[in-house]
């Protein structure tokens, strides 16, 4: 696409990131003008739903510098970094987005020239991808939805959680001392994702407008059984409720989820 | 002049750098430019902010606008930013009220052919400062008591050491030791390469000054049962034989627990033979002189190191088959020694001259290949060693009485206990980590050191400098009380947390712990303000100060350059 330039978003750790992009600075490592850096004292500090909120406003890339393996303070940084980051793409593949226009890269603060490399290839990347289907003023509404969907997931408190024990489950087993696999652990996962992804779909199309359960069905392009056995199960979490009944069909709406 | 207004009158500087910035970015227009970002009340240029004629500017600038937050658009914050602080805290303004934007080595550095790009993404990176700085809230680090005393866990020369130097200082020491006796590796060595001096020696005269020290207070055949608490007062129990003898509370810790020699059982018939055995065995049996009818000697080098499973190098082992070659043939001149090496690694001045003074000795070097590697056999009651030489290009074989094996060191088993107690990160193979690779003498948690071969491969001179860096470092906290990290840290809502504990988990500084109603609380001095708490929190009940989500999201917005879509 002529004349198309990505703008990108770069998080930056303090002591790795932020210290080899200063490197590349020093050494006169020219590299294009199409990224601005956000400095974290930590990638650890990167909530998958930071960066979705970004992407649902139209970025067309968001890059994740951190510490390569031994680089950095700690070796656990890079699980929580990486677990992190693998449940933000799982996010974006769900919402149909396109989860290239994400990268993770690991650098030692020496490698100067690699960031800049690594700065390049991303930014041309996302050239070859054209701009994000949510960028400008009108933005694809079902896509925006969708992000919008996966961004609410990323801060539900039980995908939270798993997310957040992960590790030790798989390290330490469960409170049973049972071992959990990866396998395991990711097909649970799968589940919870998909479940809690269609919730905030329905959540967020109910915020906008109360409607039955065939509207929804139509709009979601969901199966009706399937939106009614969410409708029912969000009854239970106190998410949504019967506003009026227009004929033999209630019409529902979206309740102020207590924080 | 109020921090807390709603909406602070931000300054921006921006700095020419000299040409550094100046040559690239348009300036003028880029003050024009801050002039109309919200919440700017003021801007102007300088051709040094950082020096002292543009220091007193901008804390002129501070008192005569009113400014409530800084900006300083110039060089990188993480050589620049404390200067720009202290010229807040001159003026009156919190330090940690200014916010910089990076456009010299993000920007003006980067970009240099292209000026009006540079330009514009210099306008973003003022912008999204700004967004940030508008956000800012003052901070007072709080300030902590240091408890005196300190533990040194490990007797070995780097324990010792550090032990000495602390208690020459004045600290009272607890010196605890799992065996029954101090010393650590060095009680079995013979001699130390590169000065030859004996072990022995070099050990009981340091243990002397030990034992004699009135502040060290020793505890053989001991271990650290539990470690609670944090760098103000740690709580300690000991445990001797299966019972807790001993309960003190101390404000810094050394680790110095060493690391043992691979007994590598299988590898090479070790194990099967007692004609085979490693280095450290050699060291015994030259000690007490036991090479009777010993008339070819054959080392291997790499011994369970440099593999698949431990890719590392063990640093000591090049130096100590040469050393140990050399006091073969001094000790006569009819043993024939072979070392068979992969790569000699003989770093620096004393162990290139050892290398040399081993071959003039008549000691015969033979390389292997990776996809070689030497053949040990038992063939009719004799130790058959075959290897490939790709020097001569042909096998090499060798009847050896007594075959050493050069094998790593490798971390003690009751590393990882440690590492849980004290939150210290381990490498894969695990030796404990520093806290970067540039402060070799920091660690993950406050007032927890650690040196010696329990970080990785090392000699005895390079344990004993550790030990003594280590002390140094332990010992700054009797002329200063410790300061909170700065102005990132992490803060719990209590009325969110739900007490899921994952927080205390994930924590790498151990900063957070259940309060009697099981609600995380964390600790601001020794929170290092990662975030992987609040990126991780269920309830998302944890701000990271000075990092906040509305900090981030503002900065973000202003990267693109809108109020969120609705």
């Amino acid at each position: 696409m002529t004349g198309y330039e990505p703008r990108l978003i770069g998080f930056l750790c303090n002591c790795c990131g932020y210290a080899v992009a200063d490197l590349a600075g020093i050494s006169r490592i020219q590299y294009p003008p199409n990224i601005r850096f956000l400095r974290l004292m930590c990638c650890r500090r990167l909530d998958p739903s930071l960066v979705l909120g970004i992407l649902s406003e139209g970025i067309d890339g968001v890059m994740i510098t951190t510490c390569s393996l031994g680089g950095c303070n700690f070796i656990k940084n890079h699980e929580q970094v990486e677990k992190k980051f693998l449940f933000m793409k799982r996010l974006l593949e769900k919402a149909g987005f396109e989860s290239e226009r994400v990268t993770l890269e690991y650098l030692f603060a020496s490698e100067g020239r690699k960031f800049a490399d690594q700065v390049d290839s991303f930014i041309e990347r996302v050239r070859g991808l054209g701009p994000s289907p949510l960028s400008g003023d009108s933005p694809d509404q079902d896509l925006l939805l969708n992000i919008r969907a996966a961004k609410a997931v990323a801060e539900n408190y039980r995908m939270r959680a798993l997310v957040g024990k992960e590790e030790k489950l798989v390290k330490e087993g469960n409170v049973y001392g049972e071992p959990v696999t990866q396998e395991e652990l990711d097909t649970v996962m799968d589940d919870a994702v998909e479940n809690e992804y269609v919730h905030q779909k329905i959540r967020l199309t109910l915020l906008e407008e109360p409607a039955s359960v065939k509207k929804l069905s139509e709009k979601l392009g969901i199966d009706s059984k399937k939106v009614l056995e969410h409708i029912v199960a969000m009854r239970q979490l106190g998410w949504v409720d019967v506003k009026e009944i227009l004929g033999s069909s209630p019409i529902y709406t979206a309740l102020e989820v207590p924080e | 002049m109020s921090a807390e207004s709603s909406s602070p009158r931000v300054g921006v500087f921006v700095c020419r750098c000299g040409v550094d910035i100046g040559d690239v970015i348009d300036v003028p227009a880029l003050v024009e430019y801050a002039k109309k970002v919200q919440g700017v009340a003021y801007a102007t240029e300088d051709s040094f902010a950082c020096s002292t004629s543009g220091l007193e500017k901008i804390e002129d600038a501070i008192k005569r606008h009113n400014l409530e937050r800084l900006v300083v658009a110039a060089c990188t914050p993480r050589t620049h930013e404390a200067i720009f602080q202290s010229a807040c805290e001159r003026s009156g303004l919190n330090k940690y009220l200014v916010e910089m934007a990076n456009i010299r080595e993000q920007c003006s550095w980067v970009h240099r052919d292209d000026s009006q790009a540079a330009t514009e993404k210099a306008k973003d990176l003022v912008r999204m400062a700004v967004a940030k700085a508008r956000l800012l809230q003052p901070w007072k680090e709080p300030e902590i008591k240091v408890n005196p005393n300190i533990l040194v866990v490990g007797g070995g020369v780097s324990g010792l050491s550090s032990a000495l130097s602390l208690a020459d200082l004045g600290f009272k020491i607890y010196l605890v030791e799992k065996e029954a006796e101090l010393g650590g590796m060095l009680k079995s060595l013979h001699k130390l390469s590169p000065t030859m001096r004996d072990s022995s020696e070099s050990l009981e005269s340091m243990l002397r000054l030990v034992e004699q020290n009135p502040n060290i207070e020793i505890h053989t055949s001991s271990r650290v049962k539990s470690v609670e608490g944090a760098i103000s007062n740690f709580e300690v129990e000991i445990e001797s034989d299966g019972k807790v003898v001993e309960r003190f509370n101390v404000g810094r810790i050394i680790v110095a627990i060493g690391a043992e020699i691979l007994k590598p059982h299988g590898l090479y018939g070790y194990g099967h033979d007692k004609r085979i055995i490693t280095q450290l065995d050699l060291e015994e049996k030259l000690k007490n002189n036991d090479l009777k009818g010993v008339g070819t000697v054959v080392m291997i080098q790499c011994a369970g190191s440099r593999n698949d499973e431990r890719p590392y190098c063990s640093r000591i082992c090049c130096n100590t088959a040469l050393k140990n070659a050399q006091i073969l043939r001094e000790l006569s001149p009819d043993i024939d020694v072979y070392i068979i090496y992969k790569d000699l690694i003989t770093y620096g001045v004393e162990s290139s001259a050892l290398e040399l003074n081993t071959k003039r000795r008549g000691v015969k070097l033979i390389r292997y290949r990776d996809e070689s590697p030497p053949e040990v056999a038992i063939e009719d009651g004799s130790v058959v060693v075959k290897v490939f030489s790709p020097t001569i290009n042909e096998e090499m074989t060798f009847r050896a009485d007594l075959v050493v094996l050069s094998t790593p060191l490798v971390p003690r088993g009751e590393a990882s206990e440690l590492a849980k107690m004290l939150k210290l990160p381990q490498d894969p193979f695990g030796f404990f980590k520093e806290a970067h690779q540039l402060s070799p003498l920091d660690f993950a948690t406050e007032g927890v050191y650690v040196c010696g071969t329990a970080r990785a491969p090392k000699d005895a001179v390079e344990s004993i400098s550790e030990g003594l860096g280590v002390g140094s470092k332990a010992a700054e906290y009797k002329f200063s009380r410790i300061r909170g990290r700065g102005a990132a840290f992490a803060e719990i809502n209590e009325k969110k947390c739900s007490g899921c504990g994952i927080c205390i988990e994930l924590c790498p500084y151990n900063a957070i712990r259940k309060d009697e109603i099981g609600i995380s609380r964390t600790d601001s001095a020794l929170c290092g303000g990662c975030g992987v708490c609040a990126a991780s929190c269920p309830e998302r009940a944890i701000t990271i100060h000075h990092f906040t989500d509305d900090q981030l999201e503002a900065q973000l917005l202003a990267a693109i350059d809108r109020r969120p879509r609705k």
